[in-house]
């Protein structure tokens, strides 16, 4: 049976116009601009865009205003204005080895085409909070160094020379990519479909579940042989147009992990690779992907699945922080009636319970009296 | 003749790449000072709508989906009668608008030398500055290694 009950409707517009009056806080602190937030707080627009799934700064820079910060909320947000849109289409792949590449780290190799190349990073930070930021410093241009545009090939085509790692990820011939956001999800899926979960799954769970394998649950000897961010060329094949047409270039960042053997009675051992790639500069969500990916890998080379980051439909069906959120979020909304059900189901359990105790006591009774 | 038409093909996907990196008011400043024409009929648009960005496994594998992305596109047909399309990244219509007429007035042999010098060089030149700039920051965050050698042997 289901119950409507009618009411709160006044709370609620109170409450939302509350809410909005809390996200502007203090009138006398001027309102944030969506194109600061763009410019510096880019990270968190990243993320934004990559879980959100969405490749679009200033929409995703509104989302983070509109939700206060709470990016789950932001990427919510992002999610249900894709819905809203027509689609025009799927992109030709992306190439990132013709990557402008802003930064290129290996782990595996000191010198290699194209060199290291740090970039705007973290790393190597002393990570002690900086009271000139907060004062608002001028912050001076940083250096330029000349130099010849050098080619920058992938790492894993480096490895491919000499037949050490396995190849980039085929499917066979007539295989069409499949996409998430028109067919639900199946188990088992095939590796195109699980990457695109991953592109937009959570990157705290992913975090995790990446950590966990390298804690042993999964274990699977990992290098990053190579993360690079930058930006790509975008194309599209239209009918009107007899080329591909640039759209523009996004930012990426992918990463290649290299992981340990894999070979079979006809194959000699070779390096078995993760892949990752997001939207934006987010390498530790591309670094975890990329961990996913190979540990989800397991039952195609032939690895025992014991550990929950080698499950497919544990990791996948539990990836989307979306969901995750809608899921768990509901519970707090009134549940008046179930409760009510349940109130009366352990009400009669307690009487009947009661009942039982009640005539084991005279039973007891009787029996001493005898 | 199939070379000339493969090179101008070239040439008219390269405004279009110029076109869509540049930003919507660089565009109309320019087209302003140019005194290019914005008469024309919208036959399509503009529409903002998505395109999911396709990413290869491994880098160089099977294409997978990665996510979508913002596209506004336009078409547009010339009182010449030339047809013009646009296609760019974001929700920007007055952008895609011009984009399209640009790429119909590029389609007109007596406008084509008028897109390219006053809309289209001065952009790509801009742009080609900017790529420059990014890619020397970059180069100074190259590792030099060096090896230190310790003890006579």
């Amino acid at each position: 049976m289901y119950v409507a009950v009618k009411g709160g409707e006044a709370a609620i517009a109170n409450a939302h116009s509350l809410l909005a009056d809390r996200r502007r806080g203090d009138r006398s602190v001027p309102a944030l601009r969506l194109d600061q937030i763009v410019e510096q707080l880019a990270l968190g627009v990243d993320r934004v865009m990559s879980e959100g799934s969405l490749y679009d700064r200033e929409l995703a820079a509104l989302a983070i205003v509109q939700a206060r910060g709470d990016m789950i909320e932001a990427i919510f947000l992002v999610r249900a204005y894709r819905t809203t849109l027509p689609r025009f289409g799927y992109s030709n792949p992306i190439d990132t080895g013709a990557m402008l590449v802003e930064r290129r780290v290996s782990a595996t190799y000191k010198d290699l085409p194209g060199g290291q190349l740090l970039g705007p990073t973290f790393d190597y930070t002393h990570r002690l909070l900086d009271p000139e930021l907060a004062a608002g410093a001028d912050v001076a241009e940083p250096l330029q160094r000349e130099t010849e545009a050098q080619a920058m090939p992938r790492v894993s085509a480096i490895l491919a020379r000499e037949g050490l790692i396995e190849p980039d990820g085929e499917m066979p011939q007539d295989h069409v990519p499949g996409d998430i956001t028109r067919e639900p999800l199946e188990f088992p899926m095939a590796r195109d479909i699980r990457l695109q979960a991953l592109s937009r799954g959570d990157e705290g769970f992913l975090l995790a579940l990446g950590y966990s394998t390298q804690r042993g649950y999964a274990r699977n000897h990992p290098f990053v042989g190579e993360i690079r961010i930058g930006e790509v060329e975008l194309e599209l094949d239209v009918p009107e147009l007899p080329f591909a047409v640039p759209l523009g270039r996004v930012r990426v960042t992918e990463c290649q992990m290299v992981n340990q053997f894999k070979g079979s009675a006809k194959a000699p051992p070779q390096f078995t690779r993760g892949y990752g790639l997001v939207f934006g500069q987010s390498e530790r969500k591309a670094m975890a992907m990329a961990l996913c990916d190979r540990a989800l890998r397991a039952s195609e080379l032939g690895e025992d699945v014991v550990a929950a980051a080698q499950d497919e439909e544990f990791v996948i069906s539990h990836s989307d922080n979306v969901q995750a959120t809608g899921f768990v979020e509901h519970l707090k909304l009134p549940h008046y009636v179930d409760f009510q059900a349940e109130l009366d189901l352990v009400r009669r359990m307690r009487a009947e319970h009661d009942a039982r105790e009640n005539a084991d006591m005279l039973e007891d009774k009787k029996e001493a009296a005898e | 003749m199939r070379g000339q038409e493969a090179r101008d093909q070239a040439d008219r996907k390269a405004v279009m790449a110029t076109l869509a990196q540049a930003s919507g008011d660089d565009i109309a400043r320019l087209w302003n000072e140019a005194g290019l024409t914005s008469e024309a009929e919208l036959l399509r648009g503009p529409e903002t709508g998505l395109v999911t960005v396709r990413g290869r496994i491994g880098g160089g594998g099977a294409p997978f989906n990665v996510g979508e992305t913002t596209v506004t596109r336009a078409t547009v047909r010339l009182p010449t009668g030339q047809v013009g399309h646009s296609y760019m990244l974001g929700r920007d219509r007055k952008k895609a608008k011009l984009a399209a007429i640009a790429d119909a007035l590029w389609q007109d042999p007596a406008q084509r030398q008028t897109v390219e010098t006053a809309l289209v060089a001065p952009l790509r030149a801009a742009q080609g500055e900017t790529r420059e700039k990014r890619r020397a920051e970059t180069a100074a965050t190259k590792v030099d290694f060096f090896t230190m050698v310790r003890g006579e042997d």
